[in-house]
């Protein structure tokens, strides 16, 4: 039986394909290739080495501009939670720059950076840094003052203080902020290999189209984002499993 | 509350030495421009080890005047001493229990113990971890989570926490207050028995007549806000309290009438 229902979402993937593989042979069309010709496309990609070279290559950039990222905004947003005066100082700035979309940044980057790698990492870069930043500040800010007041009346030192009660205390709540971040970072990575790169999934989606109208390359460089997307967004999701984080999530 | 203690000699052996002085105390919290004064000129001498309670009506502002007590609030005018030395912050030599919510929810029971203890030795700390958790009766729960506890057995993790690095006095804000009323009467006979074993100076804040009589020593009724001492009441009744004797009733009633309530519902 519960077999059964966990099967449930691949068989209705499955038959979601049947359909599409129906509609499409009922109708041939030049508006969507169908499904084999998709898985087609992939083998042929994979056969050429492309497939894994692109991937391999979106990921390096996603990596590179997450981690950058989060080892600044991270620190820097706990601290502008922890000095209040900090934060008055600086969210005018966060304001401004947060209705910019990361994309409105590829001339710039383009300029500073040149046609590459270090460009697409620099929109990964901005992409990310303005949510963790402000998921860290609103963590720290959302802390109960009785952890704090705990923490302070054994005697802590400020450092133990924040090793101790700020850091654990905040914990759960960077771990949904990294989570949503990354899949920002997976969006933007796409667009920025579209205009920025030569490689990658997003270059391969405008590559296939301009080179002769490849739909089977572009749906199946589409399926790849989406499945990648997933895979990184389960491998955050287990994170929220740890037993000593589930305080965070659950009421229960 | 189970072996009584010689009765009377508990009392008389703790009734020298004072403990916290707190001289003119006011409070006067400013909001949005306007003053709101909170406390007024509050005088009280404590003994040592001896059991205080704080009741007043919701919102008078014994709260307040537990955290100026411990140091967490510096007071508009007036000043706290403990053992002749100035308040000027908290201090690990006294310890506020927080209700239940003050236990870190990130680590385990025993980790909660341990948490004051980090000046000491490994083999040290995993003594008194050990040692509070039985006398708490956290046997076999050591690796949980305090998600998974009960109320009350996070309300007496945190007294242990409290009592783990051992202080000389603990400051307790409405401790049983979210409780069940069965496990608020637990809680009250196992405090009793920890007060009684370890000879601490508590500071209870409550608004329970009833909970105030069957703890304190000394129960100080305070009035409504701007919080004064209306009365400070003498509770000479020896441990276990009989709470259906004709003393206990007469107390209770005199606090009942002070505070203007009829005991009748």
């Amino acid at each position: 039986m519960t077999l059964l229902v966990r099967l449930r979402p691949y068989a209705f993937v499955l038959l979601l394909l049947l359909v599409w593989y129906i509609a499409v042979a009922r109708q041939p069309t030049h508006l969507l290739p169908d499904p084999i010709a998709v898985l087609a496309a992939l083998v042929e990609l994979a056969q050429r080495g492309l497939l894994f070279k692109y991937i391999v290559a979106s990921l390096f950039r996603v990596t590179w501009g997450f981690l950058l990222a989060a080892f600044t905004a991270i620190p820097l947003g706990l601290a502008i939670g922890w000095y209040r005066r900090a934060e008055m100082a600086f969210n005018p700035l966060i304001q401004i720059f947060r209705p910019i979309s990361p994309l409105a940044w590829i001339p710039i980057s383009i300029l500073w950076f040149g046609v590459g790698d270090v460009a697409a990492i620099f929109l990964i870069f901005l992409a990310s840094f303005l949510p963790l930043i402000l998921t860290a500040i609103n963590a720290v800010e959302s802390i109960p003052a009785v952890y704090i007041n705990a923490g302070r009346n054994f005697g802590l030192s400020t450092p133990a203080l924040v090793y101790r009660v700020l850091y654990p205390a905040v914990v759960p709540q960077l771990i949904i902020g990294l989570r949503i971040t990354l899949g920002i970072a997976w969006l933007v990575v796409v667009a920025a290999e579209m205009i920025a790169v030569n490689s990658g999934l997003g270059f391969l989606i405008v590559d296939a189209r301009n080179a002769g109208n490849r739909y089977d390359l572009v749906v199946a460089g589409m399926i790849m984002i989406g499945v990648i997307g997933l895979m990184l967004d389960t491998g955050m999701r287990s994170l929220e499993k740890i037993r000593s984080l589930r305080w965070g999530y659950s009421e229960d | 509350m189970s072996q009584a203690t010689a009765p009377a000699a508990s009392t008389t052996a703790r009734a020298v030495k004072t403990k916290l002085r707190v001289e003119g105390i006011s409070m006067i919290f400013r909001r949005d421009g306007k003053e709101t004064s909170v406390l007024d000129n509050i005088n009280l001498d404590v003994r040592e080890g001896e059991f205080i309670c704080l009741l007043g009506p919701s919102g008078c502002g014994k709260s307040t005047m537990l955290n100026v007590m411990a140091g967490f609030l510096a007071p508009t005018s007036g000043q706290v001493t403990i053992d002749g030395e100035a308040v000027t912050g908290p201090d690990p030599r006294r310890i506020f229990v927080f209700q239940e919510r003050g236990v870190f929810p990130w680590l385990t029971v025993e980790g909660n113990i341990g948490f004051g203890l980090f000046k000491l030795t490994n083999e040290e700390r995993d003594r008194r971890i050990a040692y509070y958790i039985k006398l708490v009766g956290l046997q076999g729960f050591e690796k949980a989570y305090p998600q998974e506890l009960s109320g009350g057995m996070k309300q007496r993790l945190e007294v242990a926490r409290a009592l783990a690095v051992n202080p000389d006095m603990l400051f307790l804000d409405e401790p049983f207050g979210a409780l069940d009323s069965i496990t608020r009467l637990i809680m009250r006979g196992e405090l009793l028995r920890i007060w009684e074993a370890e000879k601490k100076t508590i500071i209870f804040v409550t608004h329970d007549i009833e909970e105030s009589v069957q703890l304190a020593d000394r129960v100080v009724v305070m009035s409504a806000r701007p919080a004064k001492i209306q009365q400070i009441v003498e509770i000479d009744i020896p441990h276990p309290r009989d709470i259906s004797s004709p003393r206990y009733l007469e107390l209770r009633d005199g606090i009942f009438e002070q505070i203007g309530l009829a005991h009748k519902v």
